[in-house]
């Protein structure tokens, strides 16, 4: 088993550096990092030189990319600024941790990417338990009574939710449970932010602000779980096992809780693990349209201003956690069903 | 005894009995078909010049007469947009699916077919690419390619570059789950009987691929292709409502959406026409996939 996380994690290595690769090279064409150095004003043309040497941008890509990798204290830099290389750099590179500097903020990304990562994690994760839960009662449901109304309801609204696109979700949901809500004199629910300013961040404040957010992400989600966890408890359901625990007898509870579950259960797992990764990321649109200060609208941001060691902080992040997470899954396979075995 | 005397169904034939068969499929394809002929022929009666033709003097009015789906933030009038966006949304939907289909075939046929060192190599990347979130991907790819196609004229119309961008990226983003597909359809089929016998009579290495493979492992890819077409469009809808995507003034289902956050209480009309337009088709494609799916898989019973 050792053997096999280790060969894993070799097996992971040249697979994160393809990933970074591609995208610095990528990331060199987003725009002028420069552009919004000067503040309001325009930068001068030797301020503009000046910067380029000292932020190292003058540099062929693969050299900047070697920096970003594994640092530059082991190289002289122009730290002044005036074309001659003099001083050693500071930088220990991504390999030991050092994401860089942001070019926006001039603070580390590791900095900037954690003051946003509990955001997105609390609605995506809530988000997360609120998909599963739903979506097992209704799979499973829909499973035990196939063909039945309640069956074919949900499957034609799973695909209306799958085929969902989530501007019109997520505007829609605003428009009807924040504007007419508030218009017909019902409690209506808020539509930006995490809090009102006046009320500070409290837990009341979050919960009510998480509402619409996190029907909108789930929405699209449990049609699709619920789908797969139908498809996977159907399986089960007709195999050998289960018609032999019903001839001895046992109650039908039993045997589809603690027999069918139990084994349709395994394939999630796998879909669970691969989405836990991507979370990390936030969700891009939803976060735009609610405002909500997470990793997707850090991403958005960030992304407008060209500042590419914020970008390639969070892309890494989340492809590491992937990588990490797919370890996991595997292993937490062999301890699920002993007849898997990576030996 | 079996009655020899009846004609044998082809399996096209059976296929087209198994589709009729699915409902949800059949009024999928009606669905996709009106809405084929919603933006095609509403075209011949408003021109694209009305489409784009901006008034701030009507800006942001509700439905009414003159402009039955209401105008937008500058005045256009929202109805002639949804009818020439949807042509582009289309457009971008199947050719970005054409790319992702000639690169996800290409990747996994090669990989599947020659394995070792090929096939380390190019599911690895394909691996790597499946690592990043796709509209993380697209947005990046967005930023690369920004400006570099010139606006181009077809058919004595004027086209934004960006809709050749938004193609291409699209299509460099999505062909990795194909590429699985047809890599494990190749890996079973290359150790059938015709195969050897294929290589006997002395077919080379891409006749085979082409000829014989390929063809055998077409079901699978029609099915991922059609449900490729829904994701390709809500993700032209993802880019371009976040300000990446396809350029104003050429109009798409997804960047009317741009500013419908915005005028959220005033103009619901900005989100409510274009977006259950991008609802309809993913809907219609999806459940057309669907249909397909089991059509193609010649075990479904009749």
């Amino acid at each position: 088993m050792t053997r096999y996380i280790i060969r894993r994690i070799l097996q992971a290595i040249p697979l994160l550096l393809i990933i970074s690769a591609l995208l610095f090279v990528l990331m060199q064409e987003m725009g002028d990092p420069l552009a919004t150095f000067g503040g309001r004003r325009v930068l001068r043309s030797e301020d503009r030189v000046r910067l380029t040497r000292q932020l190292g941008l003058d540099k062929p890509v693969y050299v900047q990319y070697l920096v970003w990798l594994v640092g530059n204290d082991w190289m002289k830099i122009d730290l002044d600024g005036d074309g001659v290389a003099e001083s050693y750099g500071t930088r220990k590179g991504m390999i030991r941790g050092d994401f860089g500097t942001s070019f926006v903020t001039r603070r580390p990304v590791i900095e900037v990417i954690k003051e946003r990562l509990p955001n997105t994690l609390l609605l995506m994760l809530t988000s997360q338990v609120v998909i599963l839960i739903v979506a097992l009662i209704i799979g499973i449901t829909s499973a035990l009574k196939q063909y039945s109304a309640f069956d074919h309801v949900t499957t034609g609204l799973s695909f209306v939710g799958y085929s969902m696109p989530i501007p019109l979700l997520a505007i829609g949901l605003m428009y009807l449970f924040a504007v007419n809500f508030k218009k017909w004199g019902l409690p209506y629910l808020p539509t930006v932010g995490m809090f009102e300013p006046g009320a500070g961040r409290t837990i009341p404040q979050l919960i009510w602000h998480m509402v619409l957010p996190v029907t909108a992400i789930s929405t699209i989600s449990i049609a699709a779980y619920s789908r797969y966890i139908r498809a996977s408890m159907l399986e089960v359901i007709n195999q050998d096992y289960i018609r032999t625990a019903r001839a001895k007898g046992l109650r039908e509870r039993i045997i589809m809780y603690r027999h069918a579950f139990k084994n349709a259960a395994l394939p999630l797992v796998t879909l669970v693990g691969l989405d836990l990764p991507m979370l990390l990321g936030g969700a891009i649109v939803t976060e735009g349209i609610f405002a909500w200060p997470g990793m997707g609208r850090l991403f958005l941001d960030h992304t407008v201003r060209a500042d590419f060691p914020v970008l390639m902080g969070i892309l890494m992040m989340i492809s590491v956690a992937v990588v990490i997470f797919q370890i996991i899954t595997d292993i937490a396979y062999t301890f699920l069903d002993p007849r898997i075995r990576y030996d | 005894m079996t009655n020899f005397t009846k004609p044998a169904f082809s399996p096209t034939q059976l296929a087209i009995r198994r589709f009729r068969r699915h409902k949800m499929a059949v009024f999928g394809l009606f669905l996709l078909a009106a809405l084929v002929v919603y933006v095609v022929g509403g075209s011949l009666v408003f021109s694209e010049k009305y489409a784009n033709y901006i008034d701030t003097s009507i800006r942001l009015q509700l439905p009414s007469r003159q402009n039955p789906f209401g105008t937008d933030v500058v005045g256009r009038d929202i109805l002639a947009r949804t009818i020439y966006g949807g042509q582009i949304s289309l457009t971008i939907g199947l050719s970005a699916v054409l790319v992702s289909v000639c690169l996800g075939t290409l990747v996994g046929a090669f990989a599947g077919f020659y394995g070792g060192v090929i096939e380390g190599i190019l599911m690895r990347f394909t691996e790597a690419m499946l690592n990043i979130p796709q509209l993380f991907l697209l947005i990046v790819a967005s930023k690369y390619l920004a400006d570099r196609v010139r606006n181009f004229r077809v058919f004595g119309r004027e086209f934004s570059g960006s809709v050749v961008v938004i193609v291409v990226i699209i299509g460099l983003t999505s062909w990795m789950y194909l590429a699985r597909i047809v890599r494990s359809c190749f890996l079973s089929l290359k150790e059938q009987e015709f195969i050897t016998a294929a290589r006997c009579v002395g077919t080379t290495n891409i006749g085979i691929i082409f000829r014989h493979v390929l063809p055998n492992s077409l079901a699978p890819i029609i099915v991922a292709a059609t449900l490729g077409v829904a994701n390709a469009i809500l993700a032209e809808a993802y880019i371009s409502f976040l300000g990446f995507g396809v350029r104003q003034p050429t109009a798409t289902w997804g960047n009317m959406l741009e500013d419908a956050n915005r005028y959220l209480e005033s103009a619901p009309q900005l989100w409510i026409f274009p977006g259950f337009l991008i609802l309809l088709t993913v809907l219609s494609i999806n459940f057309l996939g669907d249909g397909l799916r089991d059509a193609l898989d010649p075990r479904t019973l009749i």
